[in-house]
């Protein structure tokens, strides 16, 4: 690495844990290390601590403790919250409703239900990202059995109207779940006011740990268990928890959601300084997504003529993180399937950029990453056929 | 994931730009895939004498461009026609593999510029060996 200075502008990748929880999970691995299921006095402290975090989960989000499950992350939460109500309401109905925009951890279980002999209907969003709700009532079946509509979106950030689908879903006796595994800490969310019936989320997006998350399932809502084995969270999710993990989750989640507004708002100036600034110098870039139902720091741009794996190896040359939806980022040879849904032309979803601000964020930040995001482009810019054919054009 | 000397090709391409009085042109690729390659050749008696290469394309694909050039420069034509995509790889000590058809477009760029010249010239264009071209005129990408 040429340049030892990092900006990270991947929060949405994940976070770095908060060294406050960090100091909170430490004396969970040595000292005070207990199996929460035995029954001495170290033991029931270890309980007694994840009984503390399922309250603060309870709290951040509006559930009561005992609707809160723990779990690995938001992938199997994802995959629990589907795979548990599919079969559990089989009986029911076997149509299942969600959006074209999802995170691979719902696309790929859908597909895995299919073949289980579900039906899956997969809803196009607008060109801002978002789901149209005449379209969710239109897709409802007698057979549908589960809707289930991410909170936001990770690569695009268009935020859904989760409050309305709810309130159609309570209405119909649907079971709704959201995963709500980007918008933690950065919009308001209260799962009883919104008919939230099982959400979604993990601890790394929110300056927790790696490896934590948890599925809130709303008192009364049937589904299977997921892991089989010891009477672990209430038999539904068997194995010795993690109880550092679920204490670093727990102080996370509850200063994720402190302050909460004042902290997005200054991520949210951050952001829109930095775009105003990216526009003013850059041509021919299209900012993909919502322009005001957004999470307060995702930019998820298009730069003509450039594609994006290169762009992500010359920022990362500046010693600045970010990703792109490019094919060749993923070693697929499709670009993302967000740009694709949302009607972003092939040729252009090769050129996007996602900027994704965080709590350390500066304005120095901002300004850096303009530079050398300006430079980086023109470099490429400098180098390809398209724009060269573009520019002979415009001559 | 990429060597030292595909990320030196990449940060510092060699030869690229453009000839606007080449003698050969080849363009290979597709935006809907997101890699073009476009190669200028300058030949004199038979020898290619200058050479640039404009690319739209991720890092594997830029560094190819770099690499394949600098290894025709000063060659025959008949040389530069046998420059295989896997000397382009071995030079740019490796590519992870599903980058390797950045390589094979190379290649395939520079057999259509050697080619553009021949038609150019009279001559009949020399017919690929291996049977493959990276044309990406279906509707897939590989």
């Amino acid at each position: 690495m040429a340049n030892e200075k990092l900006v990270y502008m991947d929060h949405s990748a994940t976070t770095a844990t908060d060294p406050e929880v960090i100091q909170a999970m430490l004396p969970w691995f040595s000292e005070h290390y207990g199996n929460p299921s035995s029954l001495y006095r170290l033991a029931r402290e270890s309980r007694t601590a994840i009984e503390d975090a399922r309250k603060k989960v309870a709290v951040a989000i509006g559930a009561t403790p005992e609707e809160i499950f723990f779990t690995s992350g938001g992938t199997e939460s994802d995959n629990w919250a589907l795979i548990g109500t599919a079969f559990s309401h089989k009986k029911k109905g076997t149509h299942i409703i969600t959006t074209a925009i999802e995170h691979h951890a719902i696309l790929h279980t859908c597909e895995y239900l299919k073949k289980q002999g579900f039906s899956v209907t997969y809803l196009p969003p607008d060109e801002s990202g978002k789901i149209q709700i005449e379209d969710i009532r239109a897709a409802i079946t007698e057979k549908t059995i589960l809707i289930s509509v991410m909170f936001a979106n990770n690569e695009i950030g268009t935020i859904q109207p989760i409050h309305e689908i709810g309130h159609i879903c309570r209405e119909r006796g649907i079971i709704f779940h959201t995963d709500a595994v980007q918008a933690i800490g950065n919009v308001p969310i209260n799962v009883t006011n919104m008919d939230i019936d099982l959400l979604s989320l993990s601890g790394h997006k929110f300056y927790g740990p790696k490896g934590t998350g948890a599925l809130y399932i709303r008192k009364g809502v049937r589904i299977d268990s997921y892991l089989h084995g010891g009477a672990q969270e209430k038999r539904k999710r068997a194995g010795t928890e993690n109880v550092p993990g679920i204490v670093g989750l727990g102080v996370a989640i509850e200063k994720a959601v402190h302050d909460q507004e004042v902290k997005t708002k200054r991520i949210r100036d951050l952001r829109d300084r930095l775009l105003e600034r990216i526009f003013t110098e850059i041509p021919n870039c299209r900012l993909n997504g919502h322009k005001t139902d957004r999470l307060p720091g995702n930019i998820n741009i298009c730069f003509e003529f450039i594609e994006g794996e290169s762009l992500i190896l010359l920022l990362d040359h500046a010693g600045i993180a970010a990703s792109t939806g490019s094919a060749c980022s993923s070693g697929s040879l499709e670009p993302s399937h967000v740009l694709m849904a949302i009607g972003v032309p092939i040729e252009i979803a090769h050129g996007s950029l996602r900027l994704t601000l965080g709590h350390e964020n500066t304005e120095e930040h901002v300004e850096y990453v303009c530079k050398e995001l300006k430079k980086a482009v023109e470099k490429l810019r400098a180098m390809s056929p398209l724009y060269a054919d573009y520019m002979k054009k415009r001559q | 994931m990429y060597s030292e000397k595909v990320m030196d090709h990449f940060m510092n391409p060699r030869n690229q730009g453009e000839i606007s009085d080449a003698d050969g042109v080849g363009e290979v690729g597709n935006p809907s895939c997101g890699d073009i390659m476009r190669i200028f050749i300058k030949v004199k008696d038979n020898i290619i004498t200058d050479v640039k290469f404009q690319t739209f394309g991720c890092g594997a694909a830029i560094a190819s461009s770099s690499m394949a050039t600098e290894l025709i420069k000063g060659k025959t034509l008949e040389e530069a026609w046998e420059m295989s995509n896997k000397a382009v790889v071995e030079a740019l000590e490796g590519l992870p593999p599903v980058k390797v058809h950045c390589s094979v477009l190379a290649e395939d760029g520079i057999h259509q510029a050697i080619n553009d010249y021949r038609i150019k010239q009279g001559l009949s264009p020399w017919e690929e060996k291996g049977g493959h071209t990276h044309s990406h005129d279906d509707e897939t990408c590989e």
